[in-house]
């Protein structure tokens, strides 16, 4: 009966139900967007690092786990590996380089990255292969790097750096294509340790070392269950470092914390605009019914057959909005250009898809109130 | 055989009390209605006329006495079962708000049978048959708002009747027609509550439409004032000759429970003459 009533007026009174559809459709566009935006943003900081083959990150001791400011020392990579716990460490170098063309075209930022290869820090390829000697002058590229530069195995990119005052070019080539592997923004092309301090901007293009100083040293523990004393094994056994989990670590860079609670701030108020618009609009259409609802009870229409009416309104025309809005959210996230940094999977679009089908009923449980409430004789002006 | 009251009340009373105020609007009240009579409760406002009406729908508790339909005595039911005694045993015509907007005039007769858990093709036709009895053949997949007031009436009086309840009741359902509308849509009303033998009762201030009763209760300060129960004294009450000239009614006739038949009522429907 409650099916009936409830579909019966949906279909009766389709433009209405459509606009108010079309209402919930934009916020749960705008509710997506926010959310792929604040998963893109963070995938855009913490892509690498999250995909490392790592659980845990050596940091200089007091730089608040930002990569920018740890320095540690080549040979406290072997200190960590004999710490008890850890099964392998890698130690990893982070720095800027400019992916220049021909023809003039705009050059391309990206992260130019140290690692050993073989050892923790060093990506998979997913095309070509790893990073394999030292000395080599190859480079892995992400994949964004790849179809960006179209550049595929085999073929040289030039890097520009700034060394000393002078700008200096370098070719390496490209031996292996990797999965998205951006960091602080930018996507990431990997060379081993000491092209990387041959290579990487700094004040003296004739200073490099076969074992330069890194940022952070990547660990891999040997078991689940050392983990959580090898922080302190870690500070125990190496002097001046710190280790914390790769989570942690990526949360510590710095605006990530900011910019994510901003997003999280925008997708709050938007979740409460959207059920105080969904709260209003039922609440206005149960005023606009009482007479009805008040007749309705008077001729014995049980309570919970009411309310079970409006509930399944409330559900169809929130279903229908997020799933349209769903939909031209797709729809235009498809349209995007790729340097924007909106991302529709993650656990973060799925909560917001879920709260979104929640903010109806939740919005629309003042008017199901109040519908209950309604009593015949008064409803009606007897 | 003495036919049984299906309506009784035995002292009905309703009294609202605030601090400041008591107002007895319903005072000590007995009437019985039988199956197949139609009652006329009438008053001036504020008689308690509507209050009793409240009362027997079930809608409004009494403050002391009795109120028994079908022998059930209201007063000792819960909520849920007072709901349940109106959908089934209660047909209720309003003074307005009487459609589901959005339900046509066939659907808005069909709710009754679907409350009361019938949802088959008979009860469809059974709507069909008695929509068109009352003259909205073609009517039967319009909106509410594509009627006008006396089809939507007319819609709101099968869909009393449609499920066969014990008791019909109508709060001035002519309130908002013009003098045509209220005869032909209360001479429809009388007619169906006599063939199929209900206990009917309409509460109206028009005296006018006491014509189409058997019995006229007349109220005044929550009191029964007088109970008219001799044709030719209703018709007096209903001032006959002034309504001969505003609309005379089909038969003219003025005996006691004949009935009066209206212009559009259409031939019996054989589906209708027993009831369920």
């Amino acid at each position: 009966m409650a099916v009936y009533l409830g579909f019966k007026e949906v279909w009766r009174n389709k433009g209405r139900f459509l606009l108010f559809s079309l209402v919930i459709a934009l916020i749960a566009i705008l509710v997506l967007f926010t959310a792929g935006l604040g998963e893109g943003l963070a995938s855009a900081n913490k892509e690498y690092l999250e995909k490392l083959d790592a659980q845990l990150l050596v940091f200089q001791e007091g730089t608040g786990y930002s990569t920018v400011e740890s320095r540690i020392d080549y040979k406290d990579t072997r200190r960590i590996r004999r710490v008890a716990g850890v099964a392998d460490a890698g130690p990893i170098g982070f720095s800027n380089a400019k992916i220049v063309f021909e023809n003039n075209l705009e050059p391309l930022n990206v992260s130019f990255i140290g690692v050993e290869p073989g050892k923790p820090g060093a990506p998979s390829s997913v095309v070509g292969e790893d990073l394999r000697s030292n000395r080599a002058k190859v480079v892995l590229v992400d994949q964004r790097v790849a179809e960006a530069a179209r550049v595929t195995v085999g073929d040289f990119i030039t890097i520009k750096v700034t060394q000393g005052t002078e700008e200096e070019l370098y070719d390496l080539r490209v031996t292996g294509i990797t999965d998205g592997q951006q960091y602080f923004f930018r996507p990431s092309i990997f060379v081993s340790l000491p092209v990387w301090d041959m290579y990487r901007p700094k004040a003296d293009s004739s200073v490099s070392s076969s074992q330069p100083a890194v940022n952070v040293v990547a660990i891999r523990a040997d078991s689940p269950s050392s983990l959580e004393n090898l922080p302190a094994a870690i500070s125990a056994g190496v002097s001046d470092v710190e280790a914390t989990d790769i989570k942690t670590a990526y949360e510590s860079a710095p605006g990530y914390a900011e910019q994510q609670s901003t997003l999280n701030t925008i997708k709050a108020f938007t979740f409460l605009i959207g059920a105080l618009v969904i709260g209003g609009f039922f609440q206005i259409q149960t005023l606009q019914k009482i007479p009805q609802i008040g007749m309705l009870k008077a001729i014995g229409t049980p309570n919970p057959v009411v309310a079970t009416a409006s509930i399944l309104q409330i559900v169809f025309v929130t279903v229908f909005g997020v799933v349209l809005g769903g939909a031209v959210t797709v729809g235009l996230s498809m349209g995007l250009p790729s340097g924007v940094p909106i991302i529709f999977t993650g656990t973060s679009i799925l909560v917001a898809a879920v709260s979104l089908l929640l903010i109806g009923p939740i919005g629309g449980m003042v008017s199901i109130r109040l519908a209950l409430k309604v009593e015949p004789l008064s409803a009606l002006g007897m | 055989m003495e036919k049984v009251n299906i309506i009784e009340t035995q002292g009905a009373t309703k009294i609202y009390a605030s601090s400041e105020l008591t107002v007895k609007a319903v005072e000590n009240v007995s009437i019985g209605v039988k199956a197949g009579e139609f009652v006329g409760l009438v008053g001036p406002s504020g008689s308690g006329k509507t209050t009793m009406l409240a009362m027997l729908a079930t809608l409004l508790a009494p403050t002391d006495g009795r109120l028994l339909i079908d022998g059930q005595d209201l007063g000792a039911m819960s909520d849920r079962q007072r709901t349940q005694f109106r959908r089934e045993k209660i047909g209720f015509t309003f003074q307005a708000n009487n459609l589901v907007p959005y339900l046509t005039a066939l659907e808005n007769v069909e709710l009754m049978l679907r409350l009361n858990g019938n949802n088959g093709k008979t009860g469809r036709q059974r709507a069909e048959a008695l929509l068109t009895r009352l003259g909205l053949g073609d009517r039967l997949d319009n909106l509410p708002s594509q009627l006008s007031g006396g089809q939507q009436q007319r819609v709101a009086i099968a869909r009393s009747l449609i499920h066969s309840p014990s008791v019909v009741l109508a709060d001035e359902p002519t309130a908002n027609l013009d003098t045509e509308r209220a005869n032909q849509v209360v001479g429809i009303f009388a007619d169906l509550i006599h063939e199929e033998n209900r206990a009917g009762i309409m509460v109206t201030h028009d005296l006018r439409m006491s014509r189409y009763v058997d019995k006229v209760i007349q109220m005044v300060d929550g009191k029964i004032a007088r109970v008219v129960t001799e044709r030719s004294e209703i018709d007096l009450l209903a001032g006959t000759n002034e309504f001969d000239r505003l609309g005379p009614p089909s038969n003219g006739g003025t005996k006691r429970g004949a009935i009066v038949r209206s212009p559009r009522l259409q031939s019996p429907v054989p589906a209708f003459a027993g009831g369920d």
